[in-house]
């Protein structure tokens, strides 16, 4: 499958993989209570790569423990494949910026952990372990432990152990936020290879304008306190984009005054100390 | 290189030297300080097998009848008998006090009362209770062992990242699995070191309890010498204890960085 026909697949299909319909989320109790999400109305369709974006604290990381069910909304409604979210659960796979590999087991028990859990038998896993370790260059390092990994591929083997699943959503969370920009640039690239070829749906958290224009087929910006979408962006250009090109500069341009606006209030938070991380 | 040597060996040689000069001219009684040569020799009659070889009686024979081989592997059983009572009991329970709260609540004042009683405090009770023998010094060992496995594996359980929990939940992982496969490996830095500070704890234990309960093993073989005022006996036993406790902590490590090889910081 690739990019034109997951498009066709999203104009036939109706029914969108995750819906937010007034979501709210309150830490603590109002009035002292922070207010990270606020109405929050989102609709996602399948083979769409979401980028969310926005200045720190602006509630992307809530927004997406939501859908994964790490911490429910407050109250609104918000649907995955037509059901509330209630729980985490195999079919929204994480990664996370810390990799949170699993440190005792070796490249392969990490990605085969998933299909342990679901059971599958062992042919059939040794064949998908094989072919993820295939699909993301990491063949000679199955039998390493975590520590003997560099950043870049430490978190190709936590996309790999999403990918093992099949999930139809993959949710990062500013992913390659603590990779070097060489390594970054190698892992998106090889991202958007894999989102065109397996056709997932990406929930992709950022505060780098350049990677949200970069990768995204569609970027959310937030604001600041309370947490509200701001604006809703579909990024036209056609993949593999050319960041130094006039299009995607002026891309970047325009969302950048966007999302500045909403830095600079977190700044002057920042400086009132208000910010609680 | 050579230097290092000559720095690490100096003050240990003259020390040697000037004690067995000290011993040789008179100046200090056998009894009370024997010569470092008369220890050596004394260390090896005690190693020689006191029977003589007889193809008869099989190699394995001759070699048991070594008294120091038999005391050591006496003591050795003992404390792996005591430690894996004590860790064995220990390391169920303080999985379940790290993970379970309430439980936690309801038996920690206990565990915080018990746990500043030396193990040796308990000889008076142990004897009361399971009279001479080995059980009462299995009993004071696993003693030893308990309280470090216990408080180190609640410690352990406590500070497994929650990312680790957060990765796991996201990949389906159910209660059971997330125990077997998280949990319990992200605590094993700390419950090893429970266990490895346990063994210590039992080691010291053994010998006291061999001074007072049985009459085998190397703590009774040198309270055993000191009635017969053999001084260099006495010694040379000490010697064996202090190279079994050194053997037992290099094993302990050698376990330990294989199953910790995958945990930063330790290189395999
Ligand atoms: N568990 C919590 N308790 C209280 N407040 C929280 C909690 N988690 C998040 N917040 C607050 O909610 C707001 C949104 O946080 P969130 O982590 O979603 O921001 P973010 O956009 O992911 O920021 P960053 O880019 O720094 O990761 C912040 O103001 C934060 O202080
Ligand atoms: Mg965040």
């Amino acid at each position: 499958m690739n990019a034109h026909h997951i498009v066709k697949d999203m104009e036939t299909q109706t029914q969108p993989l995750v819906r937010a319909a007034g979501v709210n989320k309150i830490f603590g109790v109002e009035p002292s209570g922070v207010v990270a999400l606020k109405d929050i109305d989102l609709e996602i369709r399948p083979g769409e790569f979401v980028c969310l974006l926005g200045p720190s604290g602006c509630g992307k990381s809530t927004l997406l423990n939501a859908i994964a069910g790490f911490s429910l909304p407050t109250s609104g409604t918000l649907e995955v494949s037509g059901k509330p979210v209630t729980a985490p659960g195999p079919d929204r796979g994480m990664v996370f910026q810390e990799y949170a590999l699993f440190p005792w087991m070796t490249v392969e028990a990490n990605i085969a952990f998933g299909l342990d859990i679901r059971g599958t038998g062992s042919e059939e896993k040794a064949r998908i372990v094989d072919e993820l370790l295939d699909m993301l260059g990491l063949k000679e390092f199955r039998h390493r432990f975590p520590k003997d990994l560099s950043g870049g591929m430490r978190q190709r083997v936590a996309i790999a152990r999403v990918l093992a699943l099949d999930p139809p959503i993959m949710l990062m969370d500013e992913p390659f936020g603590a990779l070097d920009a060489l390594t970054r640039r190698s892992l998106q690239d090889e991202l958007l290879r894999i989102w065109r070829s397996v056709g997932k749906t990406i929930v992709f958290v950022t505060h780098s304008i350049e990677e949200a224009v970069y990768l995204g087929s569609r970027v959310v910006i937030l604001t600041y306190r309370p947490g509200t979408i701001k604006r809703d962006v579909t990024i036209d250009l056609p993949y593999p984009r050319d960041s130094n090109s006039v299009e995607f500069n002026a891309i970047k341009k325009d969302l950048a005054s966007l999302v500045h606006a909403e830095h600079d209030r977190f700044a002057l938070d920042e400086r009132k100390g208000l910010t609680l991380d | 290189m050579t230097r290092t040597l000559f720095r690490n060996l100096a003050v240990p040689v003259v020390l040697l030297v000037v004690w067995q000069l000290l011993s040789q001219s008179g100046f200090i009684k056998p009894v009370i300080l024997p010569s470092p040569v008369a220890i050596l020799e004394r260390l090896w009659t005690y190693l020689l097998p006191a029977q003589t070889y007889a193809e008869s009686a099989g190699f394995a024979d001759w070699m048991w009848s070594s008294e120091l081989l038999s005391d050591l592997v006496a003591s050795m059983r003992r404390v792996i008998l005591g430690f894996a009572v004590g860790a064995g009991l220990a390391l169920p329970l303080g999985l379940l006090m790290g993970t379970d709260r309430r439980f936690e609540a309801y038996l920690n004042p206990v565990v915080q009362f018990l746990r500043p009683i030396p193990p040796i405090a308990y000889i008076p009770l142990a004897i009361l209770w399971f009279g001479l023998g080995d059980p009462p010094a299995i009993f004071l060992i696993s003693i030893g062992a308990f309280f470090p496995v216990l408080i180190n594996t609640i410690t352990g359980v406590r500070n497994v990242d929650s990312i680790y929990v957060r990765a796991a939940t996201n990949l389906g992982a159910d209660r059971m699995t997330m125990f077997r496969r998280v949990i319990l490996p992200a605590a094993t830095p700390y419950v090893l070191t429970g266990m490895r500070i346990g063994i210590g704890t039992a080691f010291i234990v053994v010998i006291v309890a061999e001074m007072i309960a049985v009459n085998s093993g190397l703590g009774y073989r040198i309270l055993e010498a000191r009635e017969y005022m053999w001084s260099d006996k006495v010694i040379a036993g000490m010697i064996a204890i202090g190279l079994l406790g050194l053997a037992i902590d290099v094993g302990v490590n050698r376990v330990n960085n294989h199953l910790l090889r995958w945990h930063r910081g330790i290189e395999s």
